[in-house]
């Protein structure tokens, strides 16, 4: 609760210190022996402790990969769970060496606030949960209503930005933690809750009657989500970007978790013999050791696998736009050469 | 002090001399070190591209707020709306300490009353609200309390226009009508009559040894007289009644729950420290001087004002003190139940911002101005109400 507090004295500390490794995280988090990774306090799906409080999830599962990728050791992560008007503070100040936490990728956190964004791993769009009960069928309908939302987000200005753009007035309840907004939520202080749609269906999901909710089918804003790593360390932003576009690749070339040692020892294909190590160094470009892409796929899989594993067969969210580009969908990894 | 009186020649000698150049040292370390850290934070700052200084209180926040004082939308700048936040820490501090005073006179009285059952309840409220984390107490009133009451629909009419419920409790809000510049002008005179025959009562007191009820009187002129104008300028205050329209009320005067939760904590939570400072206070008064006095057939109620009341507040003032300093800096508690107070719109800010060292710069200046105009006026009071020592 007075995390924020905390986090901003310990941004302070940072930046004032003497010693603050801007360049070299590759290093650090080798000489660490682990991955201090920034996840959110708990959304199912995307980062959420199950109950023995191992974090599953597509952000958490991002930052195995990483761990693979670096350290050759999915389970060498440090999850770090941050509330969301901590996640980029604490990677501009270097209490994490990267963030996997449902952050939307703007211009302004990208340029002005200290920190650099890799790859989307999931395109989101704002959307508004209400109950069943209250019989509303779009967000313009929301006039003088009150809105639960978290603080520090894209969802708080695009709300204002919707209200604005369609001459409504809303009642914000603005709280620190997704916990509380979703309790407040739950609790009927709020006749909506507003933060990205496949969050909404998450929670939607954890309610004890999902079908007394409803989210409205209105997406009020593009939410690119990307993992985040401090600016200015330009060969750190390379592996977290690499990784993430690894990972969709390898689903495009049909690589998987299942097959990746059989497929890296006799495939004929040379962008799977490229990417796999069998042919060239794509890993020493970045820094990293030539099986790079073998031990992010025997770790998690490549990025349908984390798709499905987390997203799919437990919260029932469809690919939509985030499938790859040749389904007609929004992912285009960057080639792999 | 001393030294002032001191003759300076005689002050100079060789080991005054070490210990100037000691001093001068040390100042330099310490200004050398704060340069140190601050070049340093700059150029952290400009290696990741974080911009610093203040310019940025001017852009545009786009921030929804939900509770203020003052008129804001999101296109008004970081700073209007650090300004909403600082405006409903004072707001929630203000009101907090008023109530925590009163309900803290309350229960302290009663901690040392005669009265077993009256003297036990007080000590199990002190005991159990000063050993529970102030956090605790946010929690449950909010999530326990308020979040049980009804929804708007079904909201709880104490009377036409006082509504209670989850969304917060909805009064009518007073408005002033034709006639309210009279009305008001005649209630200022009022109150300037009933005063200046309160000081008359005094001093005919001190003239003639003869007492007139003056604070009574004052009362009965000021009540006459206000009500007086009030029927003459035909209801010169109306009200806006809150109504329940769509989804909430509108209109009248809205305590929302994040307000009224962070208020009622405060106050449960400071009344049970200020109840122990005045529980000390008069405890400290010796008893055989109540007795004296009481033996001398002094009324009760001069012996309290007069005996008891100037000696028990010299013990209970400053320890107070302390306490609404406390309550001030608790007040950030708020972040944890989403009212928006100084803290919690100012690490929104942060986080949608990233400039922390300003942020934090700003809630330290706004804290120390708060406190220190408080233990000031405090000071004062308690300069006024203590026993001269002769
Ligand atoms: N995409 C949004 C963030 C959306 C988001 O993460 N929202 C809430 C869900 S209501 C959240 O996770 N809160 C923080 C927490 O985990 O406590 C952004 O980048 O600002």
């Amino acid at each position: 609760m007075r995390n924020s507090t905390k986090i901003a004295a310990v941004a302070v500390a940072t930046l004032a210190g003497a010693s603050t490794a801007t360049a070299g995280t590759l290093e650090d988090v080798r000489a660490a022996g682990e991955l201090a990774c920034g996840v959110s306090e708990g959304v199912p799906g995307f980062s959420n402790p199950n109950s023995d409080g191992l974090w599953e999830g597509l952000d958490a599962d991002i930052c195995r990969a990483v761990a693979a990728a670096v350290l050759g050791d999915s389970n060498a992560v440090r999850f770090v769970p941050l509330a969301s008007k901590q996640k980029v503070l604490a990677v501009s100040s270097g209490q994490v060496d990267m963030t996997s936490r449902t952050t939307t990728w703007t211009m302004k956190r990208d340029s002005a606030e200290g920190v650099d964004f890799t790859a989307v791993v999931f395109y989101d769009g704002q959307g508004f949960m209400t109950s069943a009960a209250a019989g509303i069928s779009s967000a313009t309908e929301l006039n003088e209503a009150t809105v639960c939302l978290t603080t520090g987000t894209t969802t708080e200005l695009n709300l204002a930005d919707f209200a604005r753009a369609n001459g409504l007035t809303l009642e914000p309840v603005v709280f620190e933690g997704k916990r509380e907004a979703v309790e407040a939520y739950a609790s009927g202080r709020c006749d909506a809750l507003t933060t990205d749609s496949s969050q909404l269906a998450a929670f939607r999901a954890g309610f004890a009657d999902p079908s007394e909710h409803t989210i409205l089918p209105d997406v009020i804003s593009k939410e690119p989500l990307a993992p985040l790593v401090a600016h200015g360390d330009n060969q750190w932003k390379d592996i977290v970007t690499w990784v993430v576009y690894g990972l969709i690749t390898a689903e495009e070339l049909g690589v998987t978790q299942a097959n990746v040692a059989d497929v890296a020892a006799n495939s004929g294909n040379p962008a799977v013999q490229r990417m796999l190590g069998a042919s060239g160094d794509t890993g020493g470009f970045i820094g990293l050791e030539t099986s790079w892409m073998v031990d992010v796929l025997s770790a998690v899989g490549n990025y349908g696998e984390i798709y499905d594993r987390n997203l799919t067969s437990t919260l029932g969210l469809e690919r939509g736009v985030n499938a790859q580009w040749t389904e007609g969908g929004l992912l285009y990894a960057m080639p792999i050469r | 002090m001393n030294t002032t009186k001191r003759n300076p020649k005689s002050g100079f000698s060789l080991e005054s001399l070490g210990s100037l150049i000691l001093q001068v040292g040390v100042l330099f370390a310490v200004l050398g070190v704060a340069y140190l850290l601050f070049a340093n934070t700059q150029k952290n700052l400009e290696i990741r591209g974080i911009e610093s200084g203040f310019a940025f209180l001017w852009h545009e926040a786009g921030l929804p707020i939900g509770d203020s004082l003052i008129d804001y939308d999101p296109s008004r700048g970081y700073g209007y709306a650090f300004l909403v936040g600082v405006l409903n820490t004072l707001l929630v501090s203000a009101l907090a300490i008023v109530l925590s005073t009163i309900l803290g006179i309350v229960v302290g009285v009663s901690r040392v009353s005669n009265n077993w059952l009256l003297a036990k309840c007080a000590t199990v409220y002190i005991e159990t609200l000063r050993n529970l984390p102030l956090l605790l107490t946010l929690f449950f009133v909010y999530t326990v309390v308020l979040a049980s009451l009804p929804h708007p629909r079904e909201a709880i009419a104490i009377a036409e226009g006082y509504y209670i419920s989850k969304r917060g409790i909805y009064l009518p809000r007073p408005l002033a009508e034709d006639g309210f510049a009279v009305f008001a002008a005649a209630s200022i005179v009022a109150l300037g009559l009933a005063f200046a025959f309160w000081r008359w009562a005094g001093a005919y007191k001190l003239r003639t040894g003869r007492s007139v009820h003056g604070f009574w009187g004052g009362l009965v002129i000021l009540g006459t007289l206000c009500a007086l104008s009030f029927l003459a300028t035909d209801r010169p205050i109306g009200s806006e009644m809150p109504v329940y329209k769509g989804f909430n009320f509108k209109g009248g005067l809205a305590l929302k729950p994040e307000f009224a939760a962070l208020l009622i904590g405060l106050m449960l939570y400071t009344a049970a420290f200020i109840g122990e400072n005045v529980r000390s206070g008069i405890q400290s008064v010796h008893a055989g001087q109540i007795e004296a006095a009481n033996a001398l057939g002094v009324s009760q109620g001069v012996v309290t004002r007069i005996v008891l009341l100037p000696q028990a507040l010299r013990v209970t003032i400053p320890a107070t003190t302390n306490d609404y300093a406390s309550l001030v800096k608790n007040s950030s508690l708020a972040v944890a139940i989403g009212y928006p107070d100084m803290v919690s719109i100012g690490g929104t800010i942060i986080g949608q911002n990233g400039q922390a060292i300003e942020i934090i710069a700003m809630w330290m200046a706004v804290y120390l101005t708060i406190n220190l105009v408080i233990s000031l006026a405090m000071n004062v009071l308690n300069a006024r109400v203590q026993i001269v020592e002769r």
